[in-house]
């Protein structure tokens, strides 16, 4: 399993100081600031465009912090982004799935990405599959499952390779009752799992943050 | 690391296999072809066509049938989050330039198993300049697939992306469509295909293809980038 060859990571799990990015002359993330212990649960909170989503886009090396310094899993950002390809489960706002082509598809078709061998690939598809209740929607198109339905296999894709670090954006979009249940299984705190996780519902996640970022429009981080 | 034979074989059998269930890039540039060369047949008032003007006809067909694949390359890997997954995945990032390329590379090949023979039943009064011309099609086809994924892959991030593909395109690969008219040309005379400077052609060819490829394994990373 690709975990297996995980950089090995001393200190904390994240680290930043000072972290900032900019759209051209815009600032979309600025000062922020807070270090994560391996196992703990970060969530950050923040009203629409204080840069959450951007945050999470940054932690995953999907964009370049333009100042300040981020340490995620030990490896500089972005010089050593390289390092941390496959170390991260990324569950943002787009499921991540080729409509066309089968829940299974996809997950085979990321499992290969991630260097998982076949047989390997198969028993944790089927794990996954039969954990979010999709076992008998696996061979259905994406484009033929409710958005509950994606993301329920967004979320098995999100860990199908068993990340170090989960990044999780409102991972409760379009999830009933039951589906938020069986996801929590899988992304949920607990079994050493280290998150940061965006929210708007701060009372749903208060009990398992054990730290909490709050980001304000034009204004600097603060970390509680 | 993903070894990247892993991951080019996910990416290229990802792509044939959606659009073997959707079919949304090969009917239109066959259909296109097709109804080019309908077009030509009426417009030039000509049963038969040799030389330069029947590898004018058949590479302008062909080109711009192409164009169509080229525009729709990147598109699931743009509306359905590709480029994240293989940013994301301890994948060289190049992979992604070999297989799409490939993947190009397949579409024209498989248009051109249809295209070429509507083309000899529509114009030509022989078969026998085909067999030499697949050497000519297979390296313009090469150069178009280098090409074609480069542009592709830097016009699809824009909304102007139907006009910004064959804009930019076009000019660049006017080389290409030089060189490959002149290696048809003989093939396609009247009274059985010559030879004449054919090798300087497709050498011209090959080292377009080299050049292309090159750029395109050069700078692809950095089109990825943010």
């Amino acid at each position: 399993m690709p975990g297996a060859d995980h950089h090995q990571n001393t200190g904390p799990a994240l680290s930043l100081e000072g972290l900032s990015r900019d759209y051209g002359e815009r600032r979309a993330l600025g000062g922020v600031s807070v270090e994560l212990d391996a196992g703990e649960s970060l969530v950050v909170l923040g009203p629409n465009g204080a840069g959450k989503t951007t945050l999470l886009r940054v932690l995953a090396t999907l964009l370049r912090p333009s100042g300040g310094r981020a340490l995620v899993l030990g490896c500089e950002l972005p010089d050593e982004a390289w390092k941390l390809r496959g170390q991260i489960g990324y569950l943002g706002h787009e499921p991540l799935l080729y409509r066309d082509l089968s829940g299974r598809e996809n997950l085979r078709f990321h499992a290969r990405l991630h260097g998982i061998e076949r047989n390997e690939a198969e028993e944790r598809i089927a794990e996954l599959l039969e954990a979010v209740a999709m076992e008998r929607r696996g061979e259905d198109r994406v484009v033929e499952l409710s958005a509950g339905m994606r993301q329920r296999l967004a979320i098995c894709r999100c860990v199908l390779h068993r990340p170090a670090l989960l990044l999780l954006d409102e991972p409760d979009s379009n999830l009933d009752a039951e589906g938020r249940e069986l996801a929590r299984r899988l992304i949920g705190p607990g079994e050493g799992r280290t998150r940061v996780l965006v929210t708007h519902d701060p009372e749903r996640y208060a009990a398992d943050a054990d730290r909490v970022l709050r980001l304000a429009v034009d204004e600097r981080a603060v970390a509680a | 690391m993903t070894p990247s034979r892993t991951a080019f074989a996910a990416i290229l059998a990802k792509d044939l296999r959606a659009e073997l269930r959707t079919l949304q890039s090969l009917p239109a540039m066959a259909l296109f072809a097709i109804t080019t060369f309908v077009i030509f047949r009426f417009a030039l008032d000509r049963t038969t066509l040799s030389g330069n003007l029947a590898a004018g006809v058949l590479w302008s067909t062909l080109l711009f049938a192409a164009v169509l694949g080229i525009n729709r390359l990147f598109v699931a890997e743009r509306e359905e989050g590709g480029f994240d997954a293989i940013r994301l995945a301890p994948v060289d990032r190049t992979v992604l330039f070999a297989a799409k390329a490939t993947a190009l590379f397949v579409f024209l090949a498989v248009l051109e198993l249809i295209a070429v023979p509507v083309f000899a039943l529509f114009f030509l009064d022989s078969g026998a300049g085909l067999p030499p011309l697949v050497a000519v099609l297979v390296l313009a086809d090469l150069g178009l697939a280098a090409t074609g994924t480069l542009i592709s892959s830097m016009a699809v991030n824009s909304r102007a992306r139907d006009l910004l593909v064959p804009l930019v395109l076009l000019p660049l690969v006017v080389p290409l469509m030089i060189a490959a008219t002149g290696a048809t040309s003989p093939l396609l005379e009247l009274g059985g295909p010559g030879y004449e400077r054919f090798g300087t052609w497709l050498a011209v060819l090959g080292l377009y293809d080299l050049i292309f490829l090159l750029v395109g394994y050069a700078v692809f990373d950095f089109l990825l980038e943010d």
